[in-house]
């Protein structure tokens, strides 16, 4: 009735300023909380530099190319961890790759709605068995059998191979390999599932109106559009293998040295700490651990940061041509 | 001449799709084996005894695996103190606060510290906790655990709240609510699930760690009464146990495994049912 | 090739549809004659689970000459034009009752391939999609090469023609090794085009070929289509009627999914016979 509005007054009577002091501690409480990253980072790089001094110092770059891991002369070197690294690493990617790659081609093309469920459920439970469980049966389980069946069937057909002769224990460089490829499974088949699954349904369907097979679609349209992105994603799984070691340690053999057969034992930089860490003895023991520590965090960081450029590198592409 | 470059192209098809197809199913195939036998191997010596008791001394039969049990959880709920709000607030921070650069560079911060191997981590709290502390303890085990969870959860945290629409957050603060509240109170709320899910999974995943902890938490033959003391935990004593020359230890560890496998799967597979999208897409 | 009496009748010769890679130029004498429809359909019903997108469409598309198909959203040209070339044997929830006959062969014949089908029945999308990890000369030539065809000399001379045919080759005949992606929008859907003319296709079948294109390229596509429907049967599904009447001899009118009124272009627009039709293209709904 009366014309004249009354001004609205707020429900709250809050005044505007106690609201802007807890929306800033709010902001600065999660930024701090967010900058931790940044700290942990620089924790982790100092503390492990910081702990090799000693090694650093007294053996220099020669760490990296000496072979002698001599406690009581404490002579220490890393290459035979260097070695057992990289060789563990590259049979599980040349055995994990294929088979992940192939695995992500049949649950984003081939594969019926239904069994894609199951597969991907299996293949997420499998990247959640943790690392000693699968140490475990690959010690008593695996181990055995490459020892009974496997090895010998080797050495019988392809022991013409350096790679192949010398004596079989069952511990060995190629069940650290296997047992790391059972471990990337997972993780390189879903980034790749991921990949494919982004490649434009548009390019699937050229291929198709110009009469492609399925296969020849998948060849064409999606594959070679998902290159980088699938690159990245064995470089991640490298990452992964890389610093891999409890189930490593358990199936490896622990000897430090570098021979030509995959039937030897062998030796990793991260099982190497896992062992021998709380057995140093010595400063310069415990020092030259840490700088295995500081090599192993400096290849894997190196090799992450490379995964993670092709994979931006490819949503790059994908968006490209989704213009 | 066509005709058979066409049966040609359609026995390559074949060929293919079934070597994709036996690719799968031998991704598959180890983990239908490992569960076998840890299933096999375990069931047996789960008993009343492997629930209840302490190790018993080397060379005797029996005892169990109750510290470890106990001593797992305890160092889980440690880490959870340590990760989950370091690790929720950073992801809150990621998602609805800062610019584009230092977010991308906290982001691209996060992503390494997730690829730093986990015994790097338990390296590296040795240095921090366990030398000035001048002992193992379950501290230790529960800090290390939390700093390999605060990336994780913050990550997840963050990919979560940006699946909000925005136009959530534009209604309330076109209402009138301050940010911070808006955030809590209806960003966060209606992100909830998919925060616990991110959590649940940190939680599992740092279960089953045993590297770090080999030289934090140690491992204890006995209860642990002090934070500051050496604390067992469960993938601990299956290591140790499976490394050693003694049948009835081995007995113990698939026991062990069983029971830690058997928690980390029904979290995964608990959290995937619940988190079940009616709406996925078919790819 | 030569063709055999039972091909020239448009009878099965054997196990499938055998595709005759025939150069343009003698399209015309080895046609089955121009009396035959290039595509038809009988009682064409499509469903996607239970819902029912096209109901019992008979059409006969005429063989050398452009057809559109034009119609308000979500009457089902889209849908049509799929069927064609067996796109929706890609999607499991479709189901296809009715028939749809390609010179006389029925394309879901016990024997027949979807592959086979393609390889007669070319397709432009709305949306241009080279294939971005290949160079243009790639582009064109790889339908050609996935039927067999290795010949290094052979494969240059059919893409120059493509290419000439889309009348793009005098813009790339010096980068013809330079990325698809790097071409213009306009560009890159002739590039499409000369790609799906490279196989020699019988029928050519275009969903709104220039709906994302600028006027100016638009313009160079339909005059593309005046030319090529010389040599080829070209149906187009498109949202412009303008665009329909411009490059059109026969029109389709769809509502609902179903097939309203189909006639001589100039008919249909000026003196449709029903009224929805007349509705529809004097602009009183759509």
């Amino acid at each position: 009735m009366n014309a004249v509005t009354e001004p609205l007054r707020p429900a709250t009577a809050s005044p505007v300023a106690a609201g802007a002091v807890a929306d800033r501690l709010f902001k600065g409480v999660t930024l701090l909380m967010a900058l931790s990253v940044f700290v942990l980072i620089v924790l982790i790089g100092y503390e492990l530099a910081h702990q090799s001094t000693l090694a650093l110092r007294k053996f220099g770059w020669h760490f990296l190319t000496s072979s002698d891991w001599d406690p009581v002369s404490e002579q220490f070197g890393a290459l035979p961890f260097i070695f057992g690294t990289l060789v563990s690493s590259g049979i599980a990617l040349c055995i994990a790759v294929p088979l992940s790659i192939a695995t992500a081609v049949f649950l984003t093309e081939i594969a019926p709605y239904w069994l894609r469920q199951i597969l991907t459920i299996f293949i997420e439970l499998l990247a959640a068995v943790p690392s000693v469980i699968l140490g475990l049966w690959g010690v008593f389980v695996m181990v055995p059998w490459l020892r009974e069946h496997l090895f010998p069937w080797l050495r019988g057909t392809l022991g013409f191979l350096p790679l192949f002769t010398g004596p079989i224990y069952g511990v060995s460089m190629l069940a650290g390999g296997i047992i790391i490829a059972i471990m990337v499974l997972p993780i390189i088949t879903s980034v790749s599932r991921e990949i494919l699954r982004s490649v434009p349904n548009l390019q699937r369907e050229a291929a198709y109106a110009l009469g492609a097979t399925k296969w020849e679609v998948t060849r064409i349209a999606v594959l070679s559009y998902a290159k980088r992105g699938l690159f990245g994603a064995i470089i991640l799984g490298l990452g992964r293998a890389l610093g891999e070691t409890m189930a490593v340690t358990m199936v490896i053999g622990n000897r430090p040295q570098i021979v030509a057969s995959l039937f030897a034992p062998g030796y990793t930089l991260a099982s190497v700490i896992a062992n021998e860490f709380t057995e140093a003895t010595s400063d310069v023991y415990l020092n030259s651990l840490f700088e295995i520590g500081l090599v192993l965090l400096g290849v894997t960081v190196l090799v992450n940061a490379l995964a993670q450029l092709l994979l931006k590198a490819f949503a790059g592409l994908s968006n490209q041509t989704q213009r | 001449m066509e005709q058979t470059h066409h049966r040609r192209r359609k026995a390559l098809n074949a060929c293919m799709q079934g070597f994709t197809c036996l690719c799968a199913f031998l991704v598959v195939a180890p983990l239908c084996l490992v569960f076998y036998h840890v299933l096999k191997s375990g069931i047996g010596s789960l008993n009343w005894a492997f629930f209840t008791q302490l190790p018993k001394p080397v060379g005797e039969m029996g005892g169990g695996m109750a510290n470890a049990i106990v001593g797992t959880f305890e160092l889980l709920g440690l880490a959870a103190l340590l990760g989950v709000p370091v690790g929720v607030l950073g992801g809150i921070f990621l998602s609805e606060y800062g610019s584009v650069r230092l977010n991308w560079a906290i982001r691209l911060g996060a992503d390494v510290l997730n690829g730093v191997p986990s015994i790097i981590w338990g390296m590296v709290v040795y240095a921090l906790v366990v030398v000035p502390l001048k002992r193992f303890s379950a501290l230790a085990g529960g800090i290390v655990l939390g700093t390999i969870m605060i990336p994780l959860i913050m990550r997840t945290t963050e990919e979560v709240l940006r699946l909000v629409p925005n136009g959530y957050r534009e209604a309330a603060l076109a209402l009138g609510i301050p940010q911070w509240r808006t955030v809590l109170q209806i960003v966060v709320r209606t992100a909830l699930k998919g925060i616990v899910t991110g959590v649940l999974l940190a939680l599992a995943r740092v279960a089953g760690e045993t590297a770090p902890l080999l030289f934090t938490a140690f491992g204890n033959r006995y209860w642990n009464h002090h934070l500051s003391d050496p604390i067992a935990a469960l993938p601990l004593q299956i290591f140790n146990y499976a490394i050693s020359p003694y049948e009835d230890w081995h007995r113990q560890a698939w026991a062990g495994a069983l029971v830690l496998l058997f928690f980390v799967a029904a979290v995964n597979v608990g959290v995937r049912v619940l988190t079940r999208d009616k709406f996925a897409q078919s790819r | 090739m030569l063709m055999t009496a039972d091909q020239e009748q448009g009878r099965l010769p054997g196990p499938g549809i055998t595709p005759k890679p025939a150069a343009p130029r003698e399209k015309a004498a080895t046609d089955p004659g121009t009396s035959l429809p290039a595509v038809s359909t009988r009682d064409l019903s499509i469903f996607f689970d239970d819902h029912q997108v096209l109901k019992r469409v008979s059409l006969d598309v005429p063989a050398r000459s452009v057809t559109a198909i034009i119609g308000p959203s979500g009457c089902g040209k889209s849908t049509f034009l799929r069927a064609i070339n067996r796109m929706h044997d890609l999607v499991p929830s479709a189901r296809i009752e009715g028939q749809i006959r390609l010179f006389g062969e029925d394309i879901h014949g016990a024997h027949v391939e979807p592959v086979q089908v393609r390889r007669r029945v070319g397709m432009v999308f709305q949306k241009s999609n080279p294939f971005p990890t290949m160079s243009i000369a790639d582009n064109v030539t790889v339908g050609l090469r996935l039927n067999g065809l290795r010949k290094r000399s052979l494969l240059a001379q059919r893409m120059e023609q493509a290419l000439v045919m889309a009348a793009l080759f005098e813009e790339v005949k010096d980068r013809l090794n330079a990325p698809a992606v790097s071409l213009s929008g306009g560009q890159q859907q002739r590039l499409c085009i000369a790609r799906a003319l490279a196989v020699q296709p019988e029928v050519l079948l275009m969903d709104e070929p220039a709906s994302a294109l600028d006027p100016l390229a638009t313009a160079k596509i339909e005059d593309l289509i005046l030319e090529l429907k010389k040599d080829y049967t070209i149906v187009i599904v498109t949202h412009n009627m303008q665009q329909a009447a411009r490059i059109s001899e026969d029109t389709a009118f769809f509502y609902l999914g179903e097939l309203i009124e189909f006639g001589s272009t100039s008919k249909l627009f000026t003196s449709p016979s029903k009224k929805q039709t007349e509705d529809y293209v004097t602009g009183r709904f759509g």
